[in-house]
């Protein structure tokens, strides 16, 4: 019997509310769901046993929709209506990605799909699979989900996690939490009960490879760095091993025979994991053996490809390969024995793999979720993702100042104080920025917003505090507060284009590249901001105290300022600042009548004992 | 008809609302629910409704609403501590069989 505590009016607890939650995997060429049930985790199967959903969805016209395999048998038949891989499109505008084998919708913004069944958009089509998952989930549990957990990539930028999210909330899921895969895989090996450690998830998939370094301390755990390849995965050492047999034998003659190839060498490559040969006969092109020797030789140059990202994950990191404490594996083509024995030599050390490689996310999700809806019992966690690229503020000049660096661990919060750029200014406009440049032209710009309601005062003395806040979902709220008046304005970044983990890559590279013109620049722009500062301001003491002004002292101060605009417009950072500098000099004196007068303005009438 | 606390259960009641501030008394009852079919209510009473039994046991007032009292009537209220937990127990006469966990009954 258990022992009951008093309640609150009406407030009794219901008895065994045991909050049903699934962990979701939603994967770009599978996905799967997965819950915690008496302390076990287990995925999911569908009717005819299969765990796997292939993120593949059909539609029809009348409105019908096909999700899964079903789906996925249709793809040849009718590709212009069968949309798979649409994790790749998540949050991304149509400028952004490139060709695809369907029929896009005109219009700015959101990639649109054109299909039998209407236009739709990837978050449509994603929801589609969630509501698939969503069903089988209700189905085997008996019960409505209270809350699911959904992995995403690490590197997913705001708008594919909000994506993520909307997708949800359309398949009416309550998400509890978006969290990182290679954050979900270490969980789903009981890593995040370790004290502490370093760990390393490589996540080689079908299409992509994704190595994230993590940390793990008092419980909580930061995506250090992350690294992979967009490019790359199984399928490509089905491609290489395809390519020796036509090599061997015949060219593939047809469409057709060139499935059947790439079915034989993928169905060789998966027997090779426990055999040491395999006879293959695919006819027309090539009928004879391939031993495991063999296909090691021609899927290293791959495996190869895929300890570059790791060793510089290491290096961003500043970690050696003796401080990590345990190697996860994760995506089907970890299976690969040879994966394992490289992957082996490099860390040193075995990696762990004994969770089915297509289903240790999923897991790790469902754990997760488990415990966030209050199931498990268990302390707290709390799992801490990093900010892919540094979130920035738009300054004068076009300059950016870094608000939140890149790899701060999230959620978080940072705020800054600003001012105001010229006398009797009223509203600030607030251009919210990602990227590692210095300049706004090079960054992508997040969102914009204006600030108003500022009280006129002098350039300078408005108190403007800007805060970012990113939740643990990854999304950004920017809110700006004139602090005197208490003028007050926000902005949620729900933007409607992403970034590719490739451009988060080549943005990075960039930024290393261009870093000394990026400094030059920087120092430029921040002169001639300061130069146009210094005339405005000397410019309106002129027109407004021209009185206090000696004899020829003004022409002299107009001259001066004339030099310095001269100067501005050429960019020669030294000639600026010395024109500043110039023009600082000669007006020195009558600032300084300035400051006499005003103070002997504010202080006529007053008692000295009230300034004291 | 009756229901009663221990002696136990009724001081720890009224330090609970003393600390409160407020509440006329205490309200059990039973709802349906849970894997056994019955649970147990255990709450603040802020006021008494027409419907409500009233029993005062060691300075404390118990309120049942008549349909409660039919699954309650007998029912000793004990507080007790188990290992690290402490909280009340319902020893019940009509009670036949609890669930595993003890949060639901059966009459």
């Amino acid at each position: 019997m258990a022992l009951l505590q008093i309640s609150e009016p009406g407030q009794s607890p219901m008895p065994h509310a045991r909050r049903l939650a699934a962990g979701i995997d939603l994967g770009t060429t599978n996905s799967l769901i997965a819950t915690v049930d008496g302390g076990i985790a287990q995925v999911l199967a569908d009717e005819a046993g299969r765990v796997l959903l292939p993120s593949v969805v059909r539609f029809l016209s009348g409105g019908e929709v096909a999700v899964g395999n079903v789906a996925q048998a249709a793809e040849v038949a009718d590709p212009l209506n069968t949309i798979a891989s649409v994790k790749r499109l998540m949050g991304r505008g149509r400028d952004e990605v490139g060709a695809l084998p369907y029929a896009l919708a005109d219009g700015e913004g959101m990639v649109r799909l054109k299909t039998a069944g209407g236009d739709k958009t990837p978050v449509e089509v994603s929801a589609h699979i969630l509501m698939a998952l969503k069903a089988r989930a209700e189905k085997t549990l008996g019960g409505t989900l209270t809350g699911v957990v959904i992995t995403v990539p690490a590197y997913f930028d705001e708008a594919q996690r909000q994506a993520t999210k909307d997708a949800a909330r359309l398949a009416g899921l309550n998400v509890l939490r978006l969290l990182s895969e290679p954050t979900a895989a270490a969980i789903a090996y009981g890593l995040d009960r370790q004290p502490e450690g370093l760990y390393c998830v490589y996540d080689l998939g079908g299409g992509t490879f994704d190595v994230s370094l993590l940390r793990l301390s008092q419980g909580v755990f930061e995506v250090l760095a992350t690294g992979g390849d967009a490019r790359l995965g199984g399928d490509d050492f089905d491609a290489v091993v395809a390519a020796e047999l036509e090599a061997r034998g015949q060219p593939a003659a047809s469409a057709e025979s060139a499935r059947a190839l790439l079915r034989a060498a993928r169905a060789s490559r998966e027997q090779l994991t426990t055999q040491d040969t395999v006879s293959i006969d695919v006819p027309g092109v090539f009928a004879g053996t391939l031993s495991r020797g063999e296909l090691n030789a021609l899927i290293d140059p791959l495996i190869e490809r895929t300890l570059g990202p790791c060793r510089r994950v290491l290096k961003d990191a500043g970690v050696r390969v003796a401080d990590i404490a345990e190697v996860v594996l994760v995506g089907g083509a970890t299976r690969t024995p040879r994966v394992r024995e490289r992957v082996e030599s490099l860390f040193r050390k075995a990696p762990l793999y004994d969770i089915d490689p297509d289903q240790v996310v999923a897991v790790g999700a469902a754990r997760q979720a488990d415990l966030l809806v209050g199931n498990a019992g268990a302390a707290d966690m709390l799992l801490l993702d990093v900010i892919p690229l540094s979130l920035g503020i738009e300054i004068m000049g076009g300059l950016v100042e870094r608000i939140i660096p890149r790899n701060a661990p999230i959620p978080t919060t940072r705020a800054q104080e600003f001012t105001t750029y010229k006398d009797g200014q009223t509203a600030l406009a607030v251009h919210v920025v990602q990227g590692e440049r210095d300049l706004v032209a090079d960054c992508r710009s997040l969102a914009r917003f204006t600030l108003r309601g500022i009280p006129p005062m002098a350039a300078g003395a408005a108190r403007i505090r800007v805060t970012y806040q990113v939740d643990a979902d990854g999304l950004l709220s920017v809110s700006a507060r004139e602090l005197l008046s208490g003028a007050e304005s926000e902005i949620t970044v729900k933007p409607s284009y992403g970034l590719t983990d490739g451009d988060i890559e080549r943005m990075l590279s960039e930024s290393m590249a261009h870093a000394a013109h990026d400094a030059a620049e920087r120092e430029w722009r921040e002169q001639v901001v300061e130069a146009d500062r210094m005339i405005d301001a000397v410019e309106a003491a002129v027109a407004a105290d021209g009185r206090l002004l000696a004899e020829g002292e003004g022409e002299v101060i107009a001259a001066q300022a004339q030099a310095l605009r001269a100067a501005r417009d050429k960019r020669d950072v030294a000639a600026i600042r010395r024109a500043i500098e110039a023009l600082d000099r000669v007006s020195a004196a009558f600032a300084a009548r300035r400051m006499d007068e005003g103070l002997r303005r504010a202080m006529t009438g007053h008692s000295i004992q009230e300034f004291r | 008809m009756a229901i009663i606390l221990t002696e136990k259960a009724a001081a720890h009641v009224r330090r609970s609302l003393e600390k409160r501030g407020k509440g006329e008394g205490l309200r059990l009852g039973v709802r349906t629910s849970g894997c056994s079919g019955m649970a147990y209510v255990l709450e603040y009473a802020d006021f008494i409704a027409p419907e409500d039994q009233v029993f005062e046991s060691h300075g404390v007032k118990v309120l049942v609403d008549a349909k409660s009292l039919i699954y309650l009537d007998g029912t000793e209220l004990d507080y007790t501590r188990e290992g690290l937990n402490e909280g009340f127990r319902f020893n019940n006469p009509n009670q036949k069989a609890t669930c595993g966990c003890g949060e639901s009954f059966s009459v």
